[in-house]
């Protein structure tokens, strides 16, 4: 899978799933203060993924995770 | 020292009949019923099909989606009460309220709704798939905590889960604080949205609702022979209460006093109301002692008035003791008969229907009430509203486990 088609899955989990404004999700977003993803969300969010890629994230890969470009890469490199 | 009197300057409510305080009060004097059958789950295997539901709101729609998933229903709608009820006391609800407004909710049975959908996640995926946000929408204080975030409210908080006495005595216990110099305002009610179709299985299981399938509008019938139980409601109805020198000095709307809280426990049985209500006598005569009246300066009753045959019956019974004679004078009411019962949030919501029959002059019915129970003889309101005068008026409100909160308003 592309980079970019990773994107555009995430980007429809973060609109329909989690119901936020699509025009806000860009690669460059950071997740808590321009998506507004607290720290209870990211469990949310990293819940999402794994159902949606049929993958497993450890804590600690989420640690350098800040932005959505970030979160892309790290599913790219895991699919 | 005389103590500080608490007026309240704001009203907001969701409930079964209405979305808002003006519609609300309409149906209530026109005598309409808010119940009908469920429509937010299917019925099919329940022996209970009708409930008293909030129709036409979307939180979505009222604040974002994202928001909105964050937290349960109860939450939702305790939020869009009180932004009714503080933009009615004219204050500005886009600064945060701050260290001298204190809230009081309650709950009966906080975000049971949550509670289930989590179990089933559970039960069928496993622990690694539970909602991360469970938690923090099925604690009972959620919406307390959710209103406070949302209007910056820093003052002292409590939640009270005193079943279906949890917003009297959440109104009761605001007004002692108020009246008690802790702060000059609080945003006191309660919230209830817990019709789910396990709750309605497991009220049903102990023959506490009405099974009256055929006519859901009909089926809660206070005081009426034909009673056969309750009938669950949701809705969440918020007072901003303040201290009168407080409201004076701002130049708010007062739309009247709550003079006086009566608090006791039965400490008898954990559904049953003790023999002759007699938990409930006490309460009634601690609330008018606390308000500076006698029994004969009380004018109207919003009853507890389920429509169980137990609570109906026993009621009666305690206002006769408290009364005596005079009990045959007084109005008395259950709105419960239009809004089903909101449990944890039916306190705040009867609260509000005193104030404002005090307030309007106008007392709303008993629906349903056709053929009285011979051990209810008194004058219930039946059917129609009554235009009248009033001055001092009394709520009733009694829980499983026993409690008893009964609350005292006075017009002037």
């Amino acid at each position: 899978m592309e980079t970019n088609e990773v994107f555009e899955k995430v980007k429809g989990l973060f609109v329909e799933d989690l119901g936020i404004d699509e025009s806000k999700v860009t690669m460059d977003a950071k997740l808590e203060e321009d998506l507004e993803i607290d720290s209870l969300g990211i469990v949310e969010v990293v819940m999402a993924f794994e159902d949606e890629f049929d993958i497993e994230i450890d804590d600690e890969e989420l640690a350098d995770v800040s932005t959505v470009g970030q979160a892309v890469n790290l599913l790219h490199s895991k699919i | 020292m005389s103590k500080r009197r608490v007026v309240v300057t704001g009203l907001g409510t969701i409930n079964p009949l209405g979305n808002n305080v003006a519609d609300s009060w309409e149906k209530l004097i026109n005598g309409d019923s808010g119940i009908d059958y469920i429509t937010s789950f299917d019925t099919e295997d329940l022996p209970v099909k009708f409930a008293g539901e909030v129709k036409g709101f979307d939180a979505n729609e009222y604040m974002g989606k994202q928001h909105a998933r964050k937290l349960d229903r109860s939450s939702h709608l305790s939020i869009y009460a009180t932004e009714q009820a503080l933009k009615d006391a004219g204050l500005d609800t886009k600064n945060r309220l701050g260290p001298n407004v204190g809230i009081v909710l309650g709950t009966g049975i906080g975000g049971i709704s949550t509670t289930e959908q989590a179990v089933r996640t559970f039960d069928e995926r496993g622990a690694s798939r539970i909602n991360p946000l469970a938690i923090t929408q099925l604690m009972p204080n959620s919406s307390t905590g959710q209103v406070a975030i949302k209007f910056g409210i820093e003052g002292p908080s409590l939640t009270i889960t005193t079943a279906c006495a949890a917003s009297a005595n959440a109104v009761g216990e605001a007004k002692n604080m108020i009246q008690n110099g802790v702060v000059d305002m609080v945003i006191a009610g309660g919230t209830e949205s817990g019709t789910t179709s396990m709750t309605i299985g497991a009220f049903a299981q102990i023959r506490a609702l009405s099974t009256n399938n055929e006519n859901p509008k009909e089926a809660c019938r206070p005081f009426d022979k034909e009673r056969d139980g309750f009938v669950m409601g949701e809705g969440s109805t918020v007072l901003v209460m303040e201290s009168e020198e407080s409201a004076l000095s701002r130049g708010a709307r007062i739309y009247g006093y709550v003079a006086g809280y009566g608090s006791t426990t039965d400490a008898y049985h954990i559904t049953a109301p003790a023999e002759g209500g007699k938990g409930a006598v006490v309460a009634m005569q601690k609330a008018i002692a606390d308000a500076g009246l006698t029994k004969d300066e009380v004018d109207y009753i919003n009853a507890h008035g389920t429509s169980t045959p137990a609570n109906d019956k026993n009621e009666t019974a305690a206002i006769k003791t408290v009364f005596g004679e005079r009990a045959y004078e007084i109005d008395i009411s259950s709105t419960k008969s239009m809004t089903g019962h909101l449990l944890g949030g039916g306190g705040a919501f009867e609260a509000m229907v005193s104030v404002l029959t005090l307030k309007n002059g106008v007392i709303p019915p008993t629906i349903n009430l056709n053929n009285p129970d011979e051990e209810c003889d008194l004058k219930y309101t039946p059917n129609n509203a009554i235009k009248k005068e009033l001055s001092t008026a009394m709520s009733n409100s009694f829980g499983f486990g026993g409690h008893n909160g009964v609350l005292v308003f006075k017009k002037d």
